[in-house]
């Protein structure tokens, strides 16, 4: 695989992060997969050229993580949580709704490159049950519509938010932030939402507070 | 039990994220004062505060960090636990994305306690979300001075790391996060060597939750006393709850440590449509399972146990009725199957011959028979592999039948789907789900 100049200088930063070049493989393997919408044999060459390793040492790393695909995602990642909270709660419900809208089953991208579907294991967002991710942005408190609605508006090309995050990129802008998550969108939407306030709220409301202590922390 | 907001007690702030924002509540003076103590008069506070982790096991914080052999001629590595991946915990996540600089000023104090010059915080890949704000908050840290060289003056020099996952449960365990980190598959080590002594690079590590530490720059400037007011004698602070389920306000609960299921529940907003309580977890799938009769138990590490249970990540996830043990079981154990790393038999093949059995009950076609193999199963995975990983697969099963063992018996004639009507369980209904 040729690699740009650009994309040299961007893996011997990620070398020169850690303080062994092997602890780079991981943030590599996101960078390729920005690059491509895969993990591809040439990728992790390239990325065993630059940790220090056997082909064969990288290619054991890449298959073990699920979130490294060795064939090719498309456009966008569409992840269905079907772990016990979100599956009985309505995401079996939700994940058969977009692999019908989709016409593809777990693992599996549509014929025009636009979609990747996944049955994901929990999200750490079971207070949002059922959630959804596109290219792993949250999609939470989905309901089969309104997921359905979410696929159809990416289809159609229309902005669609992250309902706690930024604005929907593309599965190749999320694993370039993977590698480098300096990417400039910390402060978009609204990451803090209801759920996460619950307890907050109430405890204003009731004029509950933890005791005050002499000194600020 | 009143709710106590400290870790989430400004989070109604949207610049709370931010360096500036995080300042104007206060942020970074604990920094300040701690940078000017004597690294061990910090870890003593610490272990004086009784702070026990917030990941899962619940070991008392000050002893780990006490651990950590000092003047070794190493370099010491300090690791944060940022991989919450457990069904059910959804706490760190919260955490890092509405106050990611509180955990940034507990990893700089914590470091100079530890005398690690090199810290990671190793996220969870599927949630660049947090990523992102945690990596911004290091970002102005350091434009800031507060990471980097010679920090305020006093000699001492910080390099933090955000380390993004790629998608495997098993990080979270400490050893394989390691090895993860080290650019390996991530599979457990054997220990001895503890972390503390060989971990990082074969040097001194210590792995910390993030919650965890969160609490640091609370105890170190506020102080001990002030840090056990609350909770108990074993279990003192405060712990961020994240309820979930079918309740009418899932969501980040603060409060004491030994507040009870029935306290958080009423603040959750009781159960939707006053249904009963079934069964719930007090923190992730690998904790057994309770029942409405342990409501009123404290949620402290200790009455959890004398209960039979523990207080795990302290994210209860509560069910109503309308849902099938057999089937939240078996999910639970499709999840441990698909993330067993394969190192060791009893686990890698002992959760799939448990989740073949359960999806056999679950299509109604178990017997009394396999009840027992799947008792005698279990049995032979517990205390047999190398990380927790293999006992969270063989806990579910005879949590539940201690319980609902007449629900496994229905379920070696009837589908489970045909006893519980799926649709019952979810949380929308009519048009949304077409």
């Amino acid at each position: 695989m040729a690699i740009s100049e650009s994309t040299r200088e961007q893996l011997e930063q990620l070398v020169a992060r850690y303080p062994q070049p092997r602890s780079a493989l991981m943030p590599m393997l996101h960078l390729m997969q920005s690059l491509e919408d895969e993990v591809t044999a040439d990728g992790i060459a390239v990325c065993a050229e630059f940790a220090g390793v056997s082909a064969a040492e990288a290619t054991s790393v890449a298959s073990f993580y699920t979130m490294y695909k060795r064939k090719p995602v498309g456009k966008h990642h569409i992840g269905v949580c079907i772990n016990t909270m979100c599956g009985l709660l309505g995401g079996d419900a939700v994940y058969d709704a977009v692999s019908e809208r989709l016409g593809v089953g777990h693992n599996e991208a549509t014929a025009d490159g636009e979609f990747f579907l996944e049955r994901i294991e929990c999200q750490a967002a079971c207070t949002h049950a059922p959630v959804m991710t596109v290219d792993w942005e949250f999609m939470d408190d989905v309901t089969p519509t309104s997921a359905v609605d979410v696929v159809d508006r990416l289809a159609r090309g229309e902005q669609v938010e992250s309902t706690r995050g930024p604005v929907i990129r593309d599965f190749q802008a999320t694993e370039h932030t993977l590698a480098f998550p300096e990417d400039g969108l910390a402060a978009e939407g609204t990451p803090v939402d209801d759920k996460m306030l619950a307890g907050l709220r109430i405890a204003k409301e009731r004029g509950m507070a933890a005791p005050a202590s002499g000194q600020e922390g | 039990m009143t709710l106590t907001p400290v870790i989430t007690e400004h989070w109604d702030d949207p610049e709370l994220f931010t360096l500036a924002g995080y300042r104007r509540h206060g942020g970074y003076t604990a920094l300040a004062s701690a940078l000017k103590q004597d690294p061990d008069a910090i870890i003593g506070t610490v272990k004086d505060s009784g702070l026990r982790g917030r990941g899962g096991a619940g070991f008392p914080t000050g002893l780990k960090w006490s651990f950590v052999p000092q003047n070794d001629g190493k370099p010491h590595y300090l690791v944060v636990n940022a991989d919450e991946s457990e069904p059910g915990a959804c706490k760190d996540i919260p955490i890092m994305i509405a106050n990611p600089h509180a955990l940034i000023e507990g990893v700089i104090i914590t470091s100079f306690a530890i005398r690690a010059n090199h810290a990671f915080i190793y996220i969870r890949g599927e949630v660049p979300e947090a990523i992102r704000r945690v990596a911004n908050a290091v970002r102005e840290a350091r434009e800031a001075g507060l990471i980097g060289t010679d920090i305020m003056g006093t000699g001492f020099d910080l390099d933090i790391v955000v380390h993004s996952g790629a998608g495997a449960y098993i990080c979270g365990e400490e050893t394989a996060l390691l090895n993860s980190l080290e650019g390996l598959r991530g599979q457990p080590r054997l220990k001895p060597p503890f972390p503390a002594v060989a971990g990082l690079y074969a040097s001194p590590t210590v792995i910390n939750n993030v919650e965890t530490i969160c609490n640091i720059p609370y105890i170190v400037g506020r102080g001990v006393d002030w840090f056990r007011q609350f909770g108990t004698e074993k279990s003192p602070g405060f712990k961020v709850f994240a309820v979930s389920g079918h309740v009418n306000r899932p969501g980040i609960y603060e409060a004491p440590l030994g507040i009870t299921m029935r306290e958080l529940l009423d603040y959750a907003g009781g159960m939707i449509d006053d249904r009963p309580v079934k069964f719930w977890l007090p923190g992730g799938s690998s904790v057994p399972m309770l029942t409405a009769e342990h409501l009123d138990t404290p949620m402290t590490y200790e009455a959890m146990a004398e209960a039979g249970t523990m207080l795990g990540t302290g994210t209860p996830m509560i069910f109503n009725d309308t849902v099938s043990v057999v089937k939240a079981v078996t999910r639970w154990l499709e999840f441990y199957k698909h993330e067993s790393c394969g190192k060791c038999t009893p686990c890698r093949e002992g959760t799939y011959w448990i989740t073949g059995t359960l999806e056999r009950f679950q299509e109604g076609h178990g017997s009394d028979r396999e009840m027992e193999t799947l008792t005698d199963l279990c049995g032979q995975i517990m205390g047999r592999s190398f990380c927790a990983l293999g006992d969270a697969a063989a806990t579910p099963y005879p949590a539940a039948m201690k319980y609902f063992r007449d629900e496994f018996a229905a379920a070696t004639s009837t589908p489970v789907d045909d006893s519980f009507d799926p649709a019952a369980s979810y949380v929308f209904s009519g048009a949304a789900a077409r």
